[in-house]
């Protein structure tokens, strides 16, 4: 038989449960800092582009803070959420408690001293050749690799103690994934073959593998894991599910070059890449279904939970963002969009729209599992609403603004046009930006209120299994 | 566990082998790339420019790459693999907010441009969106002996004192300046896309006799060429940028009916003239290899026409004369 997300825990106490609570709650904490500390550097930045003398000093000049917003959304905020989210994922679905509670601990401590370490680097100006997510001088980014060799030690150790015969799915994914990025942080890092054009197929390589090797398999455990849990019914296939994984293994890392088409590295890898973005939506387009056919017939059941309503816009991010992705490496398409605004639409379309509200999703419906106590309901719906209309603004203007730039280019008009047309397009971005930014601070009430406040009135995160709906 | 060891062991063995297929060892082999003919290593103060460039984070809005797209022209020939073979950490960038600056050190070769500019974008380019690097300078109310003051426009200078550029300004631009491509002949458009935006230009309007005086050239592409190549440094509205960059506007060589002078310069650049009284010490780059005889024939026929000017217009075929006479 499958493992399913109810597994029984017997064999744990309630003092493990505890335990498994306060780390789960450390790391949503911690997590929740970076994004509002990160964020509001990325508001910053959105700013600047209307008006870039703001600021301007030494250390707050654009160039110092725009890594600082990359790496902690991506190190800080993401990365901390997503292993918290894991360990509870692996203890519960394992049957059993956390391997160690102390080596949760030592990591959180490691995973939050490369972050504090990484952003004074960039602040002071040792950035490591402006080399995107991975600009942190390379002792502190050997200590995010500890933080990693000891989460993956940690996770192997737990579901090794499983009391079910099967691997639940959702660990499939996460202990592969930190082991898999423990090897793109030592290939990243390792200096000899990184001279000129060889650091060129390395950065290529390290941007699409450290989204899809890391946070993609990450936020898709939790997927597999949460959306079965709210809705008290197995996930629609276990085998898609098996499927989606080993084809992501196989393609995913294949498309790294796709960041350099038309640059000079050799003509092959480009088009390698560009091949495997198509094959790329065998998976994604195997996964979505399998995520939408488990919620199929359930939808209503959304409005009474928030936190479905969070896994349900992942879900669709992940979807539209990759399947976006794979267009936009067409060399057709990218003759117009590679270069522009439209590429940071695509990164915040998938870091956000997938990623982020993977977090908040499996956050909304684990943790008040594990600590009893609930945020309120209109907390959860005020950050629903505010960062999805948000993250919708700022999409769609870079989208469309991005498409401008690009044909401002195409159709070969003096540089400034491409600059000035934007103009609209980033007041646009930065009112979105400024929804999220605030829906990030009600966010962070309600993990308050989910980790040290009183019960709230939000109802379980749990739907009922409804008649017949789970046969 | 043996399960475990399966799937985990399993999936990380492939992800190994794919790694080091697609990523070690391309790496391995391009990390040898023969620099490029001409291409050199850069000199100790460039090397210390290239870490500013770095720290500041420049590449995030700048890229170094030139793709093999006619609407990359502008920025010079498509980048060739021996052009980086120096460049470590690579610099090539992932968005375009400012322009690509793999010839910057060709297109605006004049350090005192690139001192202006650092030091207030907009006192040069009035829709800049690039932050000020003000604080690569120092103000001082004395110049030094051995330093030469930015001759930054009186709107944009500080209420008192000059502007001096610190070290890591001088290295900033000396690596700026080294920026540029060493001729490769018969390596241009080679990539597929090459002829995809043949078509685009269509949009530019039929030549228009502009009001004053019988010209017959294409003013809106005048307009357009000038603004992206030559505004930067003599202003849209043609007036320069005192003890920097001559005006254009009622200026000797510009406003006379012989426009051989004004060709000249602009075909093969200009340094040290006295123009209008005033030695300039910047340099004018030249654009003979960048803009056809037609191109050049209505830049200068937009200057000989605009803000007051009324000189004779001259011909692509004038052009044409005075390009094969030489520098
Ligand atoms: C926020 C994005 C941004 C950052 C950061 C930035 N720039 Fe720019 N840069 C621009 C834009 C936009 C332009 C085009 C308008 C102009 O000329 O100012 C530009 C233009 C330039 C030009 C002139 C290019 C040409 O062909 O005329 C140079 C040189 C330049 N930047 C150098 C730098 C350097 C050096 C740094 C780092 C110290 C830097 N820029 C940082 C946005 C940026
Ligand atoms: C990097 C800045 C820069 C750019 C870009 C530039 N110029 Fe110049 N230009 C100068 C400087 C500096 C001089 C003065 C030459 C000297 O004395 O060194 C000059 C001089 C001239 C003169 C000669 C005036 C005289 O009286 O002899 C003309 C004409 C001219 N420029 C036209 C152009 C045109 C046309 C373009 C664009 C295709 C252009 N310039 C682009 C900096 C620039
Ligand atoms: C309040 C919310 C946010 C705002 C206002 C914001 C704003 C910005 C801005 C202004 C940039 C620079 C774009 C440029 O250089 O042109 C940027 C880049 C980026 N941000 Fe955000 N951001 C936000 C949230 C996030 C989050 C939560 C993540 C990830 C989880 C994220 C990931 C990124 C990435 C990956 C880039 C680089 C894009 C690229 O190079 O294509 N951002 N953001
Ligand atoms: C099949 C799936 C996907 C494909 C084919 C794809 C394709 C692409 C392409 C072609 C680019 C380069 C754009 C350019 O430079 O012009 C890009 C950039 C990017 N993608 Fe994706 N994408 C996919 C999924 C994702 C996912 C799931 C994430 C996040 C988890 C993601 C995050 C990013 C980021 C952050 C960048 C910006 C990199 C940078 O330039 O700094 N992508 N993607």
């Amino acid at each position: 038989m499958q493992a399913t997300v109810t597994a029984q825990h017997s064999a744990v106490s309630a003092e493990d449960d505890r335990a498994l609570a306060a780390v789960f709650s450390a790391y949503t904490v911690s997590a929740t800092c970076w994004l509002l500390f990160a964020t509001a550097v990325g508001l910053l930045l959105a700013f600047k582009f209307g008006a870039p003398d703001f600021w301007a000093a030494k250390y707050l000049t654009f160039g110092r803070l725009r890594p600082i917003h990359t790496n902690d959304t991506f190190y800080g905020w993401a990365s901390i959420g997503l292993v918290g989210l894991a360990y509870y994922v692996a203890a519960r679905s394992s049957g059993t408690k956390l391997y160690s509670i102390k080596l949760a601990w030592i990591g959180l401590a490691l995973f939050n001293l490369a972050a504090v370490a990484g952003t004074i680097a960039l602040e002071l100006g040792y950035n490591w050749g402006d080399l995107e997510y991975r600009e942190w001088p390379w002792p502190i980014r050997l200590v995010f690799l500890a933080a990693l060799l000891v989460t993956g030690w940690n996770l192997i150790g737990t579901v090794a103690r499983r009391t079910t015969e099967d691997i639940y799915l959702s660990n499939w994914y996460t202990v592969c994934g930190v082991l898999w990025t423990c090897v793109i942080a030592i290939v990243a890092t390792l200096p000899w073959y990184q001279h000129g054009l060889g650091q060129v197929a390395i950065s290529g390589f390290y941007m699409h593998n450290a989204v899809g090797m890391w946070f993609t398999p990450l936020a898709l455990g939790v997927f597999y894991y949460a959306i079965p849990k709210i809705l008290s019914r197995p996930i629609y296939s276990y085998a898609l599910g098996v499927f989606a994984f080993w084809t992501n293994l196989l393609f995913y890392p294949l498309l790294g070059g796709h960041h350099f088409l038309f640059s000079p590295l050799p003509w092959w890898l480009q088009t390698t890449a560009i091949v495997f973005s198509v094959a790329m939506l065998v998976p994604v387009w195997g996964g979505s279904a399998n995520y939408l056919l488990t919620m199929r017939g359930r939808y209503r059941d959304m409005t009474h939970s928030y936190p479905l309503m969070f896994i349900f816009v992942a879900v669709i991010g992940y979807l539209f963002g990759s399947t976006q992705g794979t267009v936009e490496a067409f060399r057709s398409m990218q003759a117009i969009w590679h270069l522009t605004n439209f590429t940071v639409g695509h990164s915040h379309l998938t870091m956000y729209g997938f990623v982020t509200f993977a977090v908040w999703g499996g956050i909304y419906a684990l943790l008040p599992l594990a600590t009893h106590k609930s945020p309120g309901r209109l907390g959860i719906a005020l950050h629903f609403w505010m960062a999805l209309v948000g993250s919708f603004i700022y999409v769609i203007a870079l989208s469309i603004g991005g498409t401008i730039q690009g044909l401002d280019w195409l159709h070969q008009r003096p540089f400034i046009q491409s600059v000035t047309d934007m103009a609209p397009y980033w007041v646009w971005r930065g009112a979105g930006g400024l929804l999220m930014f605030l829906s990030h601070i009600v966010f962070a009430w309600n993990v308050w209120r989910m980790t040290s406040g009183q019960t709230g009135n939000a109802g379980s995160p749990i739907l009922a299994r409804t008649e017949g709906a789970a046969a | 566990m043996k399960k475990l060891l399966q799937i985990a062991g399993g999936a990380l063995l492939v992800y190994i082998v794919i790694v080091m297929g697609i990523a070690v060892i391309p790496a391995i082999d391009l990390s040898k790339t023969p620099p490029g003919p001409g291409v050199k290593p850069l000199t100790a103060l460039q090397a210390e420019g290239s870490a500013v460039y770095a720290a500041n984070g420049c590449a995030y809005c700048h890229t170094q790459q030139v793709r093999p797209l006619a609407e990359d022209k502008v920025f010079g020939r498509p980048s060739a693999p021996g052009d980086f073979a120096y460049q470590t950490p690579e610099l090539l960038g992932s968005e375009r907010t400012g322009p690509d600056l793999s010839t910057i050190g060709s297109s605006k070769p004049s350090d005192v441009w690139q001192y202006i500019h650092l030091f207030d974008p907009r006192a040069v380019v009035p829709e800049s969106v690039m932050p000020n690097f003000k604080f690569l300078f120092h103000v001082v109310t004395t110049v030094p002996p051995g330093e030469t003051a930015v001759p930054v426009p009186a709107a944009f200078a500080p209420k008192q004192g000059e502007v001096i550029p610190t070290r890591q300004a001088k290295a900033l631009v000396a690596y700026l300046l080294s920026l540029k491509q060493t001729p490769m002949p018969g390596y241009a458009m080679n990539g597929g896309m090459g002829g995809m935006t043949s078509a685009a230009p269509a949009a530019a309007p039929a030549p228009t006799a502009a009001a004053s005086g019988g010209y017959s050239y294409d003013a809106a592409k005048g307009q357009s060429l000038f603004m992206a190549n030559c505004s930067a440094c003599h202003q849209a509205t043609g007036e320069g940028i005192p003890g920097a960059f001559p005006p254009l506007k009622g200026n000797a060589a510009v406003d006379a009916d012989n426009p051989t002078l004004h060709i000249h310069t602009v075909l093969q650049g200009a340094h040290g003239v006295t123009i209008g009284g005033v030695a300039y010490s910047s340099v004018m780059p030249p654009f003979a290899d960048q803009l056809s005889d037609a191109d050049i024939a209505n830049i200068v026929n937009y200057e000989r026409s605009s803000w007051g000017n009324h000189a004779k217009p001259a011909t692509a075929a004038d052009v044409a004369a005075v390009r094969a006479k030489g520098p």
